[in-house]
């Protein structure tokens, strides 16, 4: 009795494979004859490469960090692209499927977020990812997702000098974000010299790379050019050395914790922004920063960024009445939670002039899409997976939020090797 | 670096920038002292430091809020109230800490560590839980902010000088408590040897669980003073643990003057170096120094001579 059972069950692993398999095709023929809905696309014309699409649903994954010292400013890029897959399926879905996700923890750790990426990529096989804040966690899943031919939607405005075939960027580049900046300081300010300080890691560094290739440019001075570890508290010592060198502008990408360590100290030295000596210009203190931070520390600071929340539009006044109403009247919007907002609507852009959820397909169509319902107003995407986008200047106020004192007149187009600048 | 300015500007920039380093080492010496009690005195390694710190700081917050809505005319003076509160709350946590898991675990050091750093993941994610992830702003009365006009140049902080009147003060009752009281002096007996101790009357149990609680409440007081000059949030702890813990090992377990030594030498060469080279690679200079040292002389700065 034994022997015949042990090989009954061994059977070819490959006949039994087979079998399954025809017994698929005979069920997805039979779903394929029946289906009656002409609107919805069967899934075997819409997912060629076994992504997580059945016919009512697609998976999507969501990788940001939720604890640790960047889960202030990542928590908003959550509730964003929630709130966006919650209006997509109140509007009828992506080629009428129901959005479902799965979201990961990156715990502020970039290993973590390759992990968390390849564990999307080949178990969840979700149709996007929507994820990531610091250039060190992108470049952490980068090539987890250029092995498994993922695409990440990544909203952080970053330094550029990168274009994967398997990213779409709805943040600001270095030249739309930095060089803008610059620029309204010197024009409009009269700047003419600069202290570049930042926390240590790639973002701030070649932030200051640029920033300092272009103030060489303009012919005009860095005094300074200082780098602190992420979670680092005591400030001091360069604010005097600030208040030494006494530059015209000081150009903040201090990120995280840090920096609510170093307005408060820079108020504590007696330091006020509002009377622009120096200027603080900084490109890493968004709405939600402030919170954090507390606004009269921050009064008089500029930022260069593509999104206030105190823009004046049709669009953004619908947006940021919908985020208060899902998630509370004392919410913030910065610029990177609008720009996570854009990513999934400009996936599923993508996906219906496709007609296909498979990666290579939509990838050929990105090239001119466009989103007029954009918060910040309109966006295209760019061949280089970059957005045009307009570039703004603001002022913080008391309340926390930012005075418009700025705009570019025309969409700025992305140019991440700009050059002359590596 | 120096030319273009004037030999006023100058005096007062060092003036500033001594006042920084001491500023620092203040910052230190508060850390440092509750985790130089629990782990020099007692040999316990409190991976869970830093929380008790932020414990402190969101008693302040609390503290805060509630001055400013239901006691609208005592907020300049809410942040003694605060100190005060922050200390009764974090030593009552250590004490029950000390009774629940400490006890059992005196002479299995590696496993206090395990044991504190699961306490500390456990905190953090309570205080993510109660307070949300994000940092809270703690708003402080307006005497309190801005700087101290001392000369035309000169301006100092006015919350980096209370965060050092109170690291004094801290200083000076650890000292008078250890080494000029009765309490102190049991203390000190059950360090040097538990059973003699015992033998002579004294409740060490009891004694044990009043130390831990002692050094949990400065940690408190510690995370009450860094809300003026710092971060409030669920993983801020993590930024000081390491500082601390560094400081305490460098001066010598065992000895609380030792402590207050090395935290006076670290800040001084971090502060002077920070304003001379860049913030990381002063950072890194600091310690490789210290790390240097103590290869050399593995007992720290000061090292007690304790009859085993």
């Amino acid at each position: 009795m034994g022997t015949t059972d042990t090989n009954a069950s061994v059977r070819s692993p490959g006949k039994r494979l087979g079998f399954r398999k025809s017994l698929m095709t005979l069920a997805a023929s039979v779903m394929l004859a029946t289906s009656a809905q002409a609107a919805t696309p069967s899934t075997a014309d819409v997912n060629t490469t076994d992504l997580a699409v059945t016919d009512d649903t697609v998976t999507v994954g969501i990788l940001h960090s939720i604890t640790g010292t960047m889960a202030i400013s990542e928590i908003g890029s959550v509730q964003a692209e929630k709130l966006a897959i919650e209006q997509i399926n109140e509007s009828g879905g992506v080629l009428g499927r129901q959005i479902e996700f799965v979201q990961e923890d990156g715990a502020s750790d970039w290993p973590t977020f390759a992990e968390k990426s390849r564990k999307l990529l080949r178990q969840d096989n979700v149709a996007a990812i929507f994820g990531a804040w610091t250039s060190a966690s992108r470049k952490a899943i980068l090539p987890v997702i250029e092995q498994y031919n993922g695409m990440l939607y990544y909203p952080t405005f970053y330094e550029g000098l990168e274009q994967s075939p398997n990213v779409v960027y709805t943040g600001q580049e270095a030249t739309q974000q930095i060089l803008a900046g610059i620029d309204w300081a010197v024009k409009e300010k009269g700047a003419k010299s600069f202290y570049l300080l930042g926390s240590d890691y790639i973002w701030p560094r070649t932030s200051n790379k640029i920033a300092r290739k272009h103030i060489d440019k303009l012919g005009l001075k860095v005094v300074g050019e200082e780098y602190y570890p992420l979670g680092h508290t005591q400030f001091n010592s360069v604010i005097n050395k600030i208040k030494l060198k006494k530059p015209d502008v000081i150009f903040a990408s201090v990120v995280g914790g840090s920096n609510v360590a170093f307005y408060k100290q820079m108020k504590a030295a007696g330091v006020d922004f509002t009377d622009e000596k120096p200027l603080l210009l900084t490109i890493s203190v968004t709405e939600d920063e402030i919170r954090g931070i507390g606004g009269d520390n921050v009064e008089g600071i500029y930022a260069s960024m593509k999104y206030f929340q105190s823009l004046d539009n049709p669009n953004n006044n619908e947006f940021v009445a919908a985020f208060k109403e899902t998630y509370g009247d004392d919410m913030v919007i910065g610029d990177v939670t609008q720009a996570a907002y854009l990513g999934p609507w400009l996936w599923k852009a993508a996906v219906e002039k496709a007609g296909s959820f498979d990666i290579d397909k939509i990838r050929e169509e990105f090239a001119g899409i466009e989103f007029t319902k954009a918060p910040e107003g309109y966006v295209r995407i760019h061949e280089n997976h970059h957005l045009w986008s307009k570039t703004r200047i603001g002022q913080a106020q008391v309340d926390g939020q930012y005075k418009v004192v700025h705009e570019t007149e025309e969409l700025m187009e992305p140019d991440p090797f700009p050059e002359g600048y590596q | 670096m120096f030319d273009g300015y004037t030999s006023s500007e100058l005096m007062s920039i060092f003036a500033m920038q001594g006042f920084a380093g001491l500023s620092l080492f203040s910052v230190f010496v508060l850390m440092a002292m509750g985790l130089a009690i629990i782990f020099g005195q007692m040999g316990v390694i409190n991976m869970a430091h830093g929380e008790f710190m932020i414990l402190g700081a969101y008693t302040t917050y609390l503290t805060s809020g509630f001055f400013q809505s239901y006691l609208p005319g005592l907020f300049g003076g809410y942040f003694f109230f605060a100190i005060i509160l922050a200390f009764l709350i974090c030593a009552v946590l250590g004490a029950l800490v000390e009774w629940l898991m400490i006890r059992h675990l005196y002479h299995r050091p590696l496993d206090t560590l395990l044991a504190t750093w699961g306490l500390s993941l456990i905190m953090q994610q309570a205080y993510r839980s109660i307070f949300g992830a994000r940092e809270v702003g703690v708003d402080l009365p307006e005497w309190m902010m801005g700087a101290f006009q001392v000369t035309d140049l000169v301006e100092l902080p006015i919350n980096g000088l209370f965060v050092m009147i109170i690291a004094l003060s801290i200083a000076v009752a650890v000292y008078l408590l250890m080494y000029r009281s009765g309490w102190g002096k049991n203390v000190r007996a059950v360090v040097q040897n538990r059973s003699m101790a015992e033998a002579v009357g004294i409740n060490s149990a009891g004694i044990d669980r009043a130390t831990f609680a002692l050094g949990c409440g400065i940690a408190g007081i510690a995370g009450a003073a860094f809300t003026m000059i710092g971060s409030t949030g669920p993983s801020s702890g993590q930024a000081y643990i390491v500082d601390t813990f560094l400081v305490v090992v460098f001066g010598g377990a065992q000895s609380l003057i030792g402590t207050i030594i090395s935290a006076f030498g670290i800040s001084q060469a971090q502060s002077t170096m920070e304003f001379f080279l860049s913030g990381s690679m002063a950072k890194v200079l600091t310690l490789l120094v210290v790390v240097g040292i103590l290869m050399l002389r593995p007992e720290g700065l000061m090292a007690l001579k304790v009859r085993r």
